[in-house]
């Protein structure tokens, strides 16, 4: 039998001190990203965000100054619109997964939604650019919404039927016991006990759809003025970023940056909002 | 008596009321959450369908050549999706390259060497991290990263690399480089936290018989844990893969958007996402339109294939905090 010697020992703890540091080293180069863009954000971005930037519409080319209160609005509207559609859809879905639907169903229909929320944001712009913009013929905040819902549908199904699944049996049978019917069961008493969780996974969503930009492309289309009809194209902020990133004027890149600081600075809320909400209570998962 | 008479006339229709209530409600709302649930279905096939009736024209007269030919060339017509799908798996394979090693040590600092107080902070900027949106890490690659990367990092890679083809020549900007480390960015979080559930998902018998043997943290980590766990960290690397197929915003502000196939790293690309991204609006002929169509379905195709295959090997080890992490 042989031992090791202290020498080997101590270099067994030295590759161990190495590769925690290592990992250390890792996390904090995967993390340094959201340290950077934000300070950027606030270096590049602070200044012009003002009181024009959110009451006045961009400046035509070559005039200094504008905001984007067409784009704020506009994403917002987009948001209502897709909310509109894919709330329902989702939170109704994922009450199929959790309170009806065999074993084998509903491991197919889960295992789509988790496809679907790996499927490319631009495929749906395409998709709804085929089935809405061409046939209705023009770019509209309609489309640009339906976009937005369909990429909503998959992620609220999912996190709905979680936050579902974790109610407690006794609820449903004492409610059922009590004479009340199966669907006001789920209503009055399911929906109603996790419509924290329900609504953390909604406000997740809305976070994501509203920092997407590629399905809006050609579906919502963009527009420099206000919208006056949802038959309309219609402006967005990340839209807007975007068009004003790849420009080659400086006060557009100046606006570009407040845009994407009052965007971020949403996304970011909405973040928190979700991660106080959740806080100490054991019960909501996401 | 009398009344005694009305209790019991009445009873009996108490009685057929209670035996007999309206499943209607049920059932009517039984088929609406089926009817709901089965859009991820419909939108599967719609999309595929939409897709292909879109492109039909584009596959009849291109035919497999549109995978293989690489000419884009709008004005004469002529389509060929190779330069897309080679800027969009070299982008995606240079993310991998950068994400994988990273995230997995990542994940594995989260679960396993990590002091217990630091843990939970980390996560949570990660999750934040993931939370920027896509043009937002494009417009700070614009303007910020790139010219970094022309500074420091590119000059020192010339001349230690410079000798192969994939660092050759002059990095002007816009670059595959500069796309594959955007995409690695947009990827990390993902990798790390679905790397990280898998890691928790290894029993502890497996880390408590390693340090019984007397290993070292590390050597438990990477004999009784990582090694435990490759199957599922592999899901992991799929997974990302698969959201590094399809990232847009953020690669079409950097990557140039030049329809080309060079070896080098520093000439600028071009993806399939980004080719949609970029000339959707302005296909003017049918054709055209009808290749970018083509061009979608090719990337639906393959994100689908990957995630697929995602899916399949996460679901082998799927706990419930997995399926949870993938979102």
């Amino acid at each position: 039998m042989r031992f090791e010697t202290a020498h080997q020992h101590t270099w067994r703890k030295i590759k161990s001190g190495l590769a925690c540091t290592t990992a250390f080293v890792s996390a904090v180069l995967v993390i340094s990203p959201l340290g950077l863009v934000f300070c950027y954000l606030l270096i590049n971005g602070a200044a012009s965000v003002n009181w024009d930037f959110f009451t006045k519409l961009p400046a035509p080319v070559g005039a200094v100054g504008g905001g984007m209160a067409n784009a704020i609005v506009g994403s917002l509207e987009l948001l209502a619109l897709a909310g509109v559609i894919g709330i329902p859809v989702g939170v109704l879905g994922g009450v199929y997964l959790a309170e009806y639907g065999s074993a084998r169903i509903n491991s197919v229909l889960r295992f789509l939604a988790d496809v679907l929320n790996g499927i490319p944001s631009i495929t749906w712009g395409v998709v709804v650019y085929g089935l809405i913009v061409l046939r209705f013929k023009g770019f509209s905040a309609y489309a640009g919404g339906f976009a937005l819902a369909l990429i909503m549908i998959p992620l609220i199904v999912r996190t709905t039927e979680e936050v579902i699944l974790l109610v407690p049996n006794g609820y449903r049978e004492a409610s059922l016991a009590l004479g009340v019917s199966r669907w006001k069961t789920i209503i009055h008493i399911v929906l109603k006990t996790a419509s924290k969780g329900i609504i953390t996974g909604i406000l997740l969503a809305l976070a994501r759809v509203g920092g997407e930009t590629a399905p809006l492309l050609f579906t919502a289309f963009g527009n420099r003025f206000w919208n006056h009809s949802l038959n309309q194209p219609i402006a967005a902020l990340p839209l807007q970023i975007f068009t004003y990133a790849i420009s080659p004027y400086d006060d557009w890149h100046r606006q570009a940056w407040a845009g994407a600081l009052v965007l971020v600075t949403g996304v970011f809320f909405v973040n928190i909002l979700v991660r106080i909400l959740t806080r100490g209570s054991g019960a909501s998962v996401v | 008596m009398a009344e005694a008479a009305l209790i019991a006339a009445e009873v009996p229709s108490a009685q057929t009321r209670m035996a007999r209530p309206s499943r209607l409600g049920d059932q009517a709302f039984e088929w609406l959450t089926l009817a709901m649930a089965f859009t991820v279905v419909v939108l599967i096939i719609l999309t595929g369908w939409q897709l292909w009736s879109g492109s039909t024209l584009a596959i009849k007269k291109f035919g497999f050549h549109f995978l293989t030919a690489s000419t884009w060339d709008p004005v004469a017509e002529q389509f060929g999706a190779l330069p897309f799908i080679y800027g969009t798996l070299v982008s995606s394979l240079l993310a991998l390259l950068i994400a994988v090693p990273l995230g997995i040590a990542t994940a594995a600092y989260l679960t396993e060497l990590a002091p217990l107080w630091i843990r939970q902070p980390l996560i949570s900027l990660i999750e934040m991290l993931a939370a920027i949106p896509s043009v937002i890490l494009g417009l700070w690659g614009i303007f910020v990263m790139i010219p970094w990367l022309r500074n420091y990092p590119v000059p020192w890679l010339k001349r230690l690399l410079g000798w192969t083809p994939f660092f050759s020549g002059a990095m002007y900007g816009p670059s595959m480089l500069a796309g594959g480390i955007i995409i690695a960015i947009m990827i990390l979080p993902i990798i790390t936290s679905v790397s990280r559930e898998i890691l928790r998902s290894v029993p502890d018998l497996q880390r408590e018989a390693a340090y019984a043997l007397g290993a070292t943290r590390w050597e438990a980590t990477r004999i009784a844990v990582l090694s435990y766990a490759k199957k599922g960290l592999f899901g992991a690397v799929i997974l990302g893969l698969g959201r590094a197929l399809g990232e847009t915003m953020a690669v079409t502000m950097v990557i140039g958007n030049t329809p080309q196939i060079a070896l080098s790293l520093f000439k600028p690309g071009y993806t399939l996402a980004s080719v949609l991204a970029n000339e959707f609006t302005e296909a003017t002929t049918d054709m055209y339109l009808q290749a970018l169509f083509a061009i979608g379905l090719v990337l639906f195709g393959i994100t689908i294939l990957v995630n697929l295959l995602a899916q399949l090997l996460l679901r082998t080890i799927a706990t419930q905090s997995v399926t949870r992490a993938v979102q």
